[in-house]
């Protein structure tokens, strides 16, 4: 959760030196979700994602290095800078893959859902996505091949309750419950709160055995917020799609902050230990920084490769 | 005289956007982010508070969905413009495109009109990458049905896009994100310009350069050094890509025996193909040299600032291509070099979107 933190809040420090050159979603204040989700997954699960995934990469146990380097367009990145912030891979984890198309991945998920399933449920496939993707077609086909199917899959939707500046008023009906909606289609659903990280933790413990115990998938919704706009380094509570107190109240809710209060309240931890723990998190973003800048664009004769397999 | 008033291409077609839903009540605007703050690039601009959210609003990311709500409305005489940040968001509505708009009219024997025009942004620049960056109008122009329009200055772009408003065709109207800040005169009054009627920009008597969309602007910036090296050339900015009506191009080409297609596009299988073998199969006798064409390479768009140094052709492949087909010799270096960094049309520019 600290790594995740402290990792966007460096990219969005540096956004502004203009040499993170693509489209760059970040994920403060969500940082809970993927950081106890991924608590729940074995390194052979697998995991995909969406245009806002570095905290899913970084949660499954992704390559910091790796990351940064595709951010900065470097040939030392995850996806050989073929693919930017919004195009993140690490095999040796087992994370897939994340795509910048709405809705995109989730199938895809599916598919490695229905591969474990073949091979004797020895994986789950978890899928992440945000609240917009339920208003694709895609999400609801997905949804309904998995269930019929029975298939390992973890869906795990971060309800921020932004589609970029479009609230879900305009998008969604009043009081739409989306696990809910979901638990219709015949599908078990939890619901909690995205920026409790033992919450989390907890939620998705049931998730992941009750999807072991009975091979079917389960869905797990979490309400949450981002910090920052929805694309770039900047906040933007002041021009007008949310308010400033509204960000506010949500930075109260600062998953970070209050898990630290947590622990130290009830003495599980010293709170000079967690600051050692920050402090060699902190020296491992920067080293990852540092091997970014140091490391070489690929050629412009690269471009041509890859193409076909 | 009055003075020449220089705006936007941005603000072109906001002003077209106002005009159509001022001349006519059953114009609608909608698509996600039409009425959010940053309102499309500024193109939606005011369009809420002065038509009202009956009129304007934003949707749910239901790409696929929408498209079909438009053909509906259209059915019962609305005029729907329907706007996407991106044309690959666009991706998830082809079936409601191909299978129902473009075929509706036939299929039914031309009783009903499905006159909805559908808004496409193409990113470039700043690592949009391989999702977020693709200029696939080929694919539209390959259906039959569909119109697809792709001005190039602030002018057509209000007289085209009011032209598409109210075409009973259903229309795909393709922006180029680099040109939403160029500007040019762009008359307050309302006009139409006609669809798939190309426009000669400067006229040339050596070689004719048919233009799609933002190349154009590369092909003006080659006039200079072309005409120093005493070459004259002829620019037609193509405007429509589908249906072309050919016969100012066939005229430039009977005059100049010499013709070069630029494109956005990739290399295969696309418009600049199509036009090249339709010009030479009809006009073959009176070419003096074969024809070429300038597009992207036919790869994905790569994201990182080095992958995409020469992915996207300037004027000086132009210019380089103009004295080639021309059998004249320049040194390359003696092509003036390109002012801003590759992946940014201008300090306007900064990303990340
Ligand atoms: C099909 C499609 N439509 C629109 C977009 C533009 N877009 C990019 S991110 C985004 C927001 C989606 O919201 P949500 O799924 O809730 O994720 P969040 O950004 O809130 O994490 C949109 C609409 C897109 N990438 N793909």
């Amino acid at each position: 959760m600290v790594l995740i933190r402290v990792v966007e809040e460096m990219i969005a420090n540096k956004y502004r030196e203009n040499k993170m050159r693509c489209p760059t979603h970040l994920c403060t204040g969500q940082e809970a979700i993927s950081s106890a989700v991924s608590a729940n997954l074995k390194i052979q699960d697998t995991v995909v994602s969406t245009h806002r995934s570095h905290g899913h990469y970084l949660g499954k146990g992704g390559n910091v290095d790796k990351m940064i380097a595709e951010i900065y367009g470097k040939s030392s990145g995850c996806s050989k800078g073929y693919g930017g912030s919004m195009h993140l891979i690490d095999l040796n984890v087992n994370f897939m893959g994340s795509t910048a198309i709405v809705g995109n991945s989730m199938p895809i998920g599916i598919g490695l859902g229905l591969s474990s399933k073949l091979e004797n449920y020895n994986n789950i496939s978890c899928v992440y996505f945000g609240e917009g993707c339920t208003e694709e077609g895609i999400f609801h086909e997905s949804v309904n091949f998995a269930i019929t199917k029975k298939l390992p899959v973890l869906f795990v939707c971060e309800n921020n309750l932004y589609s970029v500046y479009s609230g879900l008023n305009v998008r969604q009906p009043k009081n739409r419950k989306i696990h809910k909606m979901v638990e219709g289609m015949g599908i078990k659903s939890f619901n909690g709160d995205g920026n409790n990280v033992i919450d989390v933790y907890k939620l998705t413990n049931k998730a992941v055995k009750y999807i072991k115990q009975n091979n079917k998938p389960a869905f797990l919704e979490f309400k949450t917020y981002r910090w920052r706009e929805h694309c770039g380094p900047n906040y933007d509570n002041d021009i007008g799609y949310r308010t400033e107190k509204e960000y506010l109240d949500w930075k109260k809710k600062d998953p970070i902050k209050n898990y630290i209060k947590f622990l130290t309240n009830k003495n599980i931890f010293k709170l000079e230990y967690l600051k050692r723990i920050d402090k060699s998190i902190i020296s491992k973003s920067i080293k990852a920084f540092n091997f970014a800048e140091k490391s070489k664009f690929p050629s412009k004769n690269d471009a041509t490769k890859n193409v076909y397999a | 005289m009055p003075k020449k008033r220089i705006i936007k291409f941005n603000e072109a077609i906001n002003e077209a956007m106002v005009t159509a839903m001022n001349l006519n009540k059953k114009v609608l605007c909608f698509g996600l982010g039409v009425d959010d703050p940053k309102r499309i690039f500024n193109t939606t601009k005011n369009l809420k508070e002065k038509f009202g959210s009956d009129r304007v609003f934003d949707t749910p990311t239901s790409e696929n969905a929408m498209t079909g709500v438009g053909i509906g409305m259209s059915l019962k005489g609305y005029y729907p413009v329907m706007v996407h940040q991106r044309l690959d968001f666009f991706l998830l509505a082809m079936d409601q495109l191909v299978n129902s708009a473009a075929k509706w009219h036939y299929m039914f024997g031309g009783q009903q009109n499905i006159p909805i025009t559908i808004r496409l942004i193409v990113g470039r620049g700043w690592g949009q990458g391989p999702t977020h960056s693709q200029s696939l109008h080929s694919w539209f122009a390959h259906i039959p049905g569909l119109k697809v329009v792709m001005p190039s200055s602030a002018r057509d772009a209000k007289g085209l896009l009011l032209s598409s408003i109210f075409d009973k065709n259903p229309v795909i109207f393709i922006e180029h994100r680099w040109l939403h800040n160029t500007t040019s005169e762009v008359p307050v009054k309302k006009y139409l310009t006609p669809i798939s009627k190309p426009k000669i920009i400067k006229k040339g008597s050596d070689i004719t350069l048919i233009c799609i969309s933002y190349m154009t602007i590369e092909a003006i910036r080659a006039v200079d050094f072309l005409e120093k090296e005493n070459v004259s050339v002829e620019i037609i900015d193509l405007r429509t890509i589908s249906p072309i009506n050919y016969s100012i191009i066939n005229n430039s080409i009977k005059k100049t025996g010499r013709f070069l297609v630029l494109d956005i596009g990739n290399e295969k299988y696309g418009v600049a193909s199509e036009i090249i073998s339709t010009i030479t199969i009809k006009l073959y006798k009176y070419l003096k040299n074969p024809p070429n064409k300038i597009t992207l390479p036919h790869i994905p768009t790569p994201t990182s600032f080095g992958l995409t140094k020469d992915f996207y052709p300037t004027y000086r492949d132009i210019i380089f291509e103009v004295l080639k087909m021309l059998k004249k010799k320049t040194l390359k270096n003696k092509i003036p070099v390109l002012k801003n960094l590759h992946d940014v049309p201008g300090n306007w520019f900064t990303g990340p979107f």
